[in-house]
């Protein structure tokens, strides 16, 4: 059945591969980051209210992939400028937004009567709902995130070091880390339909987490993400389509799985 | 005694509040070329508020702050943590002080490693070193752009009486070396460089400045430190009483 699969691959999973790759390797650079900068906080509620943007483009008749990263990236927007205001701890007020978009979003969800939803779908991704649309906004996502980090790499891991001292070294800090949100919004927002709303973030994690033990530099840790992301993904794309498992899980184990043998080294 | 052409900072009248709350009034003072300024008070006198001021890290309430046009500055934070996931050697951190690597950049890290005794380090894990290695590495840092002007906040913070002695030397001859102005901050009221050319004590306002005295020959000073503490001098607080008297707890 692997061989069939081989010599001929159906055009869905052919479909399924490119946007899972072109999806590790946006999340190669952007997950170090996350990782560095302890953000899986911040990646978890972006993904909790993309489920609000299914909803409201449910409820509105909008385009869901349209509505999906509107709503992300209104949410990222929001947090970086309130975060400095509000008198609460960013846990804190990222709890807060996390599952209040979420019960929002079911809350309208449940309103709507007539309209039937794959809502599992949406929680751990769906293989076979891939477009050619889809590929066309990863690949322009891909393009956006190698020209943001060609010119920004090293910006944003002074950023990570110390955001005073890198200000104070000339970095624009504000406007590389509030672009670097974005682009995490923008990213969660196309991951959705292939791992799923509650398992965005493990795509972002497992594999720099997985990296950190075999690197000494912060290109190779990068490097290394790269391969441990885009392995798991056409691993766990292939065994979801030989056994008939889900897609997200399917490739977030595989992860996991590399994250627990690379730590034995 | 105006020198126009050699003032890197002039700080005009500054006051700063924090929802309802004074932190700084009425601060003004000049940093010249080749001066160093030391900065001292008690916790939450405002000490780092002033310093993100100078910086142009936040914006005062009220007052300006002039940097000369251009002004290159090194700025040696307080702490600085590093995450463990992480991946960065000593080296690399010393390197992403400088925009872009070339031969002469990476002459002037060597040389500035090795004038701060951390060439020993440079290939290791920056999370594996000590507190005291730490403040050289970040001195280190401040310096890989030759700054005119070197902000240093708590710059000997954790290092042992003796480190402390070496790197006050040592950013002595940093002023000699690259004829900049220094403006460090001390918490210890007692102990500050001996080569600092005025100390402003600061508790929200300026509450006395001047130049620190020689200690040499004080006898319990030296009972305590030895008589290796050359770069280090008690400063003499003259206060005025009618400043000083309501903020400060403890006068010496």
């Amino acid at each position: 059945m692997l061989l069939e699969l081989i010599a001929s691959p159906p055009a869905f999973l052919i479909m399924a591969l490119l946007g899972g790759l072109g999806i590790a390797m946006i999340s190669a650079p952007l997950g170090v980051f996350m990782v560095w900068q302890k953000q899986s906080y911040f990646g978890a509620t972006l993904a909790h209210s993309a489920l609000l943007g299914i909803s409201l483009g449910v409820f509105l008749e909008l385009n869901l992939t349209l509505s999906v990263l509107i709503t992300t990236l209104i949410i990222a927007l929001s947090i970086f400028f309130i975060q400095d205001k509000i008198k609460l701890s960013s846990d804190t007020l990222l709890g807060l937004l996390a599952h209040s978009t979420l019960a929002l979003g079911l809350v309208i969800l449940s309103l709507q009567t007539n309209v039937q939803i794959d809502f599992m779908a949406y929680l751990f991704g769906d293989i076979l709902s891939i477009n050619k649309t889809d590929l066309w906004l990863i690949a322009i996502l891909a393009l956006l995130v190698s020209i943001f980090f060609k010119f920004h790499w090293q910006d944003l891991l002074n950023i990570t070091l110390n955001q005073e001292l890198a200000a104070v070294e000339g970095v624009k800090t504000k406007q590389v880390q509030l672009t670097y949100i974005l682009l995490l919004a923008l990213m969660i927002a196309l991951a959705m339909k292939i791992v799923g709303v509650l398992l965005v973030t493990s795509l972002l994690i497992i594999p720099a987490a997985a990296a950190r033990k075999l690197s000494k530099t912060p290109e190779q840790m990068l490097s290394y993400t790269l391969l441990i992301g885009t392995s798991s993904v056409i691993l766990g794309i292939i065994a979801s389509a030989l056994w008939d498992i889900p897609t997200g899980p399917s490739i977030v184990v595989v992860a996991s799985l590399f994250f627990i043998f690379l730590r034995r080294f | 005694m105006t020198q126009k052409n050699t003032i890197l900072a002039q700080v005009d009248n500054i006051y700063h509040s924090y929802e309802d709350k004074i932190i700084l009034e009425n601060i003004s003072f000049i940093l010249h070329k080749n001066e160093i300024i030391t900065l001292v008070g008690p916790n939450g006198a405002g000490k780092s508020t002033l310093l993100k001021i100078i910086l142009k890290l936040i914006s005062p309430t009220k007052g300006t702050v002039q940097q000369k046009t251009n002004l290159k500055i090194g700025f040696m934070p307080q702490k600085i943590q590093i995450d463990p996931t992480f991946p960065i050697t000593v080296l690399r951190f010393l390197q992403l002080g400088t925009p872009q690597s070339n031969r002469k950049t990476r002459e002037h890290l060597k040389k500035v490693s090795n004038d701060l005794k951390i060439q020993g380090l440079l290939k290791q894990p920056i999370q594996k070193v000590s507190g005291g290695e730490m403040q050289r590495i970040l001195l280190a840092r401040a310096l890989m752009n030759k700054p005119e002007l070197l902000v240093l906040d708590e710059p000997v913070q954790g290092v042992d009486i003796k480190g402390q002695t070496e790197l006050y030397h040592y950013i002595n001859d940093i002023r000699n070396q690259y004829h900049c102005g220094i403006l460090m901050v001390s918490h210890d009221l007692n102990i500050v460089m001996k080569n600092t050319d005025q100390v402003l004590c600061l508790n929200r306002h300026i509450c006395c400045s001047g130049t620190p005295q020689s200690v040499n020959n004080n006898p319990a000073f030296l009972e305590l430190f030895g008589s290796q503490t050359k770069e280090i001098a008690l400063y003499e607080h003259q206060h005025d009483e009618t400043t000083c008297k309501k903020t400060h707890g403890k006068v010496y």
